[in-house]
């Protein structure tokens, strides 16, 4: 939690990053920026579900359909959140020279998106009024 | 590349040596996809917003939105620009990072609001 505290002083103090290490060959920290943007893209279409949820599900009743929006969104918001977080603790291993860090945040959005897609399967073959 | 060598580059890059990877532009491409999936949110929230009639509330976060979405193209075009115009692009500062995430969830918290 301090670790993170820490992260967020450094997103708004970019000169605080180059301090510390040496600046790695352009390529890499290129990489890690399109990686960035990737997940900043996934967090985007989850925040775009959320609308398409509240928009295109009318008959959805009034519970479900916030709830699910909602989730969606917190998912996107979390996910955006994330995506900074990583960028710049990659960045900040790079410049060291350490082994880049490990997350499990994939493996939890991957089992997240599985589940809701079994639900999914589940409620079409039963019928929404079942 | 098919129209030959002889064809003008919109921003020529000034490197002689060439990065095989592509690295700058492939990363000016992935800010360009960004921009469309926040313009495709920014549309949708929009839509959400004027659902009902166009009520005092449901402008104003419309205009927020767009504000909003203005920010994230602020951000990206000021990137794509030093991205096409430098040889060895220097590391994208955490400053653009933080604001285009920072646009990414003021978008989330204002679909909150619509939705609930």
């Amino acid at each position: 939690m301090i670790e993170f505290v820490h992260n967020v002083r450094l997103w708004f103090a970019p000169q605080r990053v180059r301090e510390e290490g040496h600046t790695p060959d352009y390529r890499f920290s290129l990489a890690n920026e399109r990686t960035f943007l990737a997940w900043l893209r996934t967090a985007l279409a989850l925040i775009g579900g959320g609308f398409a949820v509240d928009q295109f599900l009318p008959d959805l009743r009034w519970g479900w359909r916030v709830g699910l929006a909602l989730a969606l969104l917190a998912a996107g918001v979390l996910c955006s959140l994330r995506a900074v977080n990583h960028w710049m603790r990659c960045e900040r291993a790079m410049r060291r020279g350490e082994d880049l860090p490990v997350s499990r945040f994939p493996a939890l959005l991957g089992l997240v998106v599985a589940v809701v897609a079994v639900a999914m399967v589940v409620v079409v073959l039963v019928g929404w009024d079942a | 590349m098919s129209a030959g060598p002889d064809r003008h580059e919109p921003h020529p890059p000034v490197n002689d040596e060439r990065d095989p990877g592509l690295q700058p532009e492939r990363t000016r491409l992935a800010w360009r996809r960004t921009t469309l999936s926040s313009t495709v949110v920014a549309v949708l929230a929009v839509k959400t917003a004027l659902h009902g009639g166009a009520t005092a509330a449901g402008v104003a976060v419309c205009a927020l939105c767009a504000v909003l979405w203005l920010g994230f193209l602020l951000v990206a075009h000021h990137r794509i620009r030093t991205l096409a115009t430098t040889a060895r692009p220097p590391a994208l500062a955490p400053g653009g990072a933080g604001a285009a995430v920072l646009c990414t969830v003021a978008m989330a918290v204002c679909a909150a609001a619509l939705v609930f």
